[in-house]
């Protein structure tokens, strides 16, 4: 193919995916008559100012509820992320480093697990909770969250190619015990698919919607994105919510954006460092 | 409500599923629930919970927690029924951990009763002295016609109107339509015009419903004790038949209604009138802003000229959930919530609900004029219309229905059937899912 038509193509491709956040950002500077009276993709006169308005509706909006929103998703992607990784990664090296009886079933199983939707399961652990009645409790959204299959596949592969046995063996030789190995040294060596797997684990967490929908009732335990499902399902009766859900929604994307942008340098340094070797 | 098709698809199928699952377990608890428990009150201090989606609710509470110490109320704000908490109430149903008190539409209400998941309240204290508040026919919603029972209170309803472009009407030399055959007439003069008289909402069968009881149709009747579906007696062909007809001619757009799409045909003078309930007034004015003063309200177009038949489009009640620890104290403050002039005020304020109580007709909010209506008392229009309001018994498996008959109404407005072979396969979806919950249909 020539480079112009793949260059158009591209293009096109990106035009496709920039659209939606532009109508995104654009609707949020408008109040809700200009919303429907003016045109889709463009800003009008008092964007600006209305901007500033929206924003300051939306966080005062109900007692500040939105920003209560945004701390519980922060809280959930970052901790349940963050814990969910070095789990994944121990759960990983273990299978890479160690060998054991009923190892390879074990890693099947978690590999079987991959394929099991989240959606799935959100039920079958809404009865669990239920029964040690932690429905409508933070525990019922974050323990969840902390379960993280793919990532130990990927924790597994990464581990075997990037932790050479010698070094660990090195460590063992010098007096060093398996959890110290493990921390000091091993953690080291796995970081860019660590970054990775955290990576996707704070995204999958920031949009999980289903489970926090089953379990929680109390809104000051929303996740955002529950939060501004729950204001969009009054729209058709509340239209004065509309403004808002644009505004959230797009308030809602910046933490997601500043993951990636803060995260990325090790990531990339992470996928270049795999082909060095 | 306005419902997003999807999610009702998906709902459906959840709940179809936990309804399944709900019989078996559920068998034990099924029998001789119709009689009235006794309603002791509790000892000492309770707390309630409390589950809506109606914003600020929480405000017309605070109210009740300030005077009643000893009953407070916790408030918990979620999506609206049809976007996952009907789900949600079953799934606690089942686990043994629903709210005491729920917010349920009233044509949600018999898929719960059919799972026995409300309790009866119409022994507790205050409860049977609300029945005064109500019109027979809203009262008869939330009794199910069954000798001492009641299992909700009514909390907002809607009654349905005609909303009319006040001024192209007059421009155009038309007088407002009273009969059906009148608005049909009218549509072919607006086409001329380059209008269209309205728009068929081919995925809101909630509105369809409301015509149909207007015109005196019954989709579910269970007097005998089992269920009887029948979506294509005489009204339900008649009502299908004309909205066809205009479908045909290309007389009435087909946008789905709520969308950006939709208020722009209304805001830009596309689409005239809409048939709508009570709680369309806010809808209208905020997405057709640039309309302000231009429109009006009539009452319903009817089929003989001279009647007053007037229908119902959403509306909810507060249920008791069935295991809730204090049925006496959650009445006592379901009847506080929703036939004191003190409450209704503040749902009215805080919420914009319009009262099913008749005592909340008389609220200054809604007898003043409305300015977007140019100055019409328009509640008042509703008022009278809630007192014609035809009686209409919902199925218990509506939300599965409204997602069957959409399907079907979806094609009829692409030109592929029509809104009778729409109701029919309805009618035979119905009866299979109700059959599938093991409800003895005829």
């Amino acid at each position: 193919m020539s480079r112009t038509a793949a260059m158009v193509i591209m293009g096109a491709f990106t035009l496709y995916f920039l659209v939606p956040i532009f109508w995104l950002l654009v609707s949020s500077t408008k109040t809700l008559d200009n919303f429907n009276s003016s045109a889709a993709l463009w800003f009008s006169p008092t964007s600006a100012q209305d901007f500033v308005g929206n924003v300051g509706r939306l966080f005062t909006y109900n007692d500040g509820i939105f920003p209560r929103w945004m701390l519980n998703s922060i809280v959930y992607a970052t901790v349940a992320g963050a814990l969910g990784t070095i789990l994944s990664a121990m759960c990983g090296y273990a299978l890479a480093k160690y060998r054991f009886w009923g190892r390879e079933a074990l890693f099947n199983i978690f590999l079987g697990g991959v394929l099991v939707p989240a959606t799935a399961l959100a039920l079958p652990l809404f009865l669990i909770f239920s029964k040690v009645e932690l429905t409508d409790t933070f525990w019922a959204v974050f323990l969840p969250s902390i379960v993280s299959p793919f990532g130990v596949y990927l924790s597994r592969i990464y581990a075997a190619s990037s932790v050479p046995d010698e070094i660990v063996e090195a460590a063992r030789i010098d007096g060093s015990s398996e959890l110290r190995t493990f921390f000091t040294v091993a953690i080291r060596l796995m970081s860019p698919a660590l970054v990775t797997v955290f990576l996707f684990q704070f995204v999958a967490i920031w949009n999980n919607f289903f489970l926090p929908l089953v379990m929680l009732r109390s809104q000051e335990l929303f996740p955002v994105t529950l939060g501004l499902y729950t204001w969009n399902s009054n729209v058709s009766q509340y239209p004065e919510l509309r403004t808002l859900v644009l505004v959230g929604a797009l308030v809602s994307i910046v933490p997601l954006l500043v993951a990636f942008l803060s995260l990325q340098r090790f990531w990339r340094s992470g996928l270049g460092s795999g082909g060095l070797k | 409500m306005k419902k997003s098709r999807v999610l009702t698809i998906a709902a459906a199928a959840v709940v179809s599923t936990i309804a399944l699952a709900g019989c078996s377990s559920g068998s034990d608890g099924g029998s001789g629930s119709a009689e009235a428990a006794s309603c002791e009150p509790s000892d000492g201090k309770v707390t309630l919970n409390f589950t809506t989606w109606v914003p600020n609710m929480d405000k017309v509470v605070a109210l009740w927690n300030e005077e009643n110490p000893d009953i407070q109320v916790k408030v918990s704000i979620v999506p609206n029924g049809n976007s996952g908490t009907y789900q949600n109430f079953f799934n606690q149903l089942q686990a043994g951990n629903a709210p005491d008190i729920g917010q349920v539409e009233y044509d949600t209400l018999p898929a719960f009763r059919v799972q026995d998941g409300l309790a009866n309240i119409a022994s507790c204290d205050g409860v049977s002295d609300a029945k005064a508040d109500y019109a027979d026919g809203l009262w008869n919603q939330v009794t199910f016609g069954e000798a001492d029972s009641v299992y909700a209170i009514p909390q907002d309803s809607g009654p349905m109107a005609l909303y009319y472009r006040k001024d192209l009407f007059e421009q155009a030399g038309l007088d407002v339509p009273t009969t059906w055959e009148q608005y049909a007439e009218d549509a072919v003069k607006i086409k001329e015009l380059g209008g269209s008289i309205t728009n068929f909402a081919k995925g809101d069968v909630n509105q369809f419903a409301g015509l149909v009881s207007q015109a005196g149709g019954q989709w579910f009747d269970t007097a005998d004790g089992t269920w009887k579906v029948d979506m294509g007696d005489e009204a339900s062909t008649k009502v299908a038949d004309y909205w066809q007809d205009l479908i045909s001619k290309n007389l009435v757009t087909t946008l789905p209604s709520f969308t950006d799409e939709w208020n722009n045909a209304y805001n830009t003078d596309q689409d005239w009138t809409w048939v709508s309930a009570v709680w369309g007034a806010n809808t209208i004015s905020s997405g057709a802003p640039d309309t302000s003063g231009k429109w009006a309200v009539a009452p319903m177009p009817q089929w003989k000229d001279g009647e007053s038949a007037s229908a119902a489009w959403g509306g909810s009640s507060n249920v008791v959930f069935k295991g809730s620890e204090h049925p006496a104290e959650a009445s006592k403050f379901l009847v506080w919530l929703n036939t004191s002039t003190e409450s209704l005020e503040a749902l009215n304020k805080e919420a914009n609900l319009y009262p099913a109580s008749t005592t909340g007709a008389d609220l200054p909010a809604l007898t003043s004029g409305v300015e977007f209506y140019g100055d019409q008392a328009i509640y008042e229009d509703f008022a009278k219309a809630a007192e014609n309001i035809q009686p209409f018994t919902w199925g218990p498996t509506m939300t599965q229905t409204y997602s069957d008959i959409s399907d079907g109404f979806g094609a009829a407005a692409s030109g592929d059937g029509t809104l009778l072979d729409a109701l029919k396969s309805g009618q035979e979806k119905t009866v299979a899912a109700m059959k599938a919950q093991s409800i003895t249909v005829e």
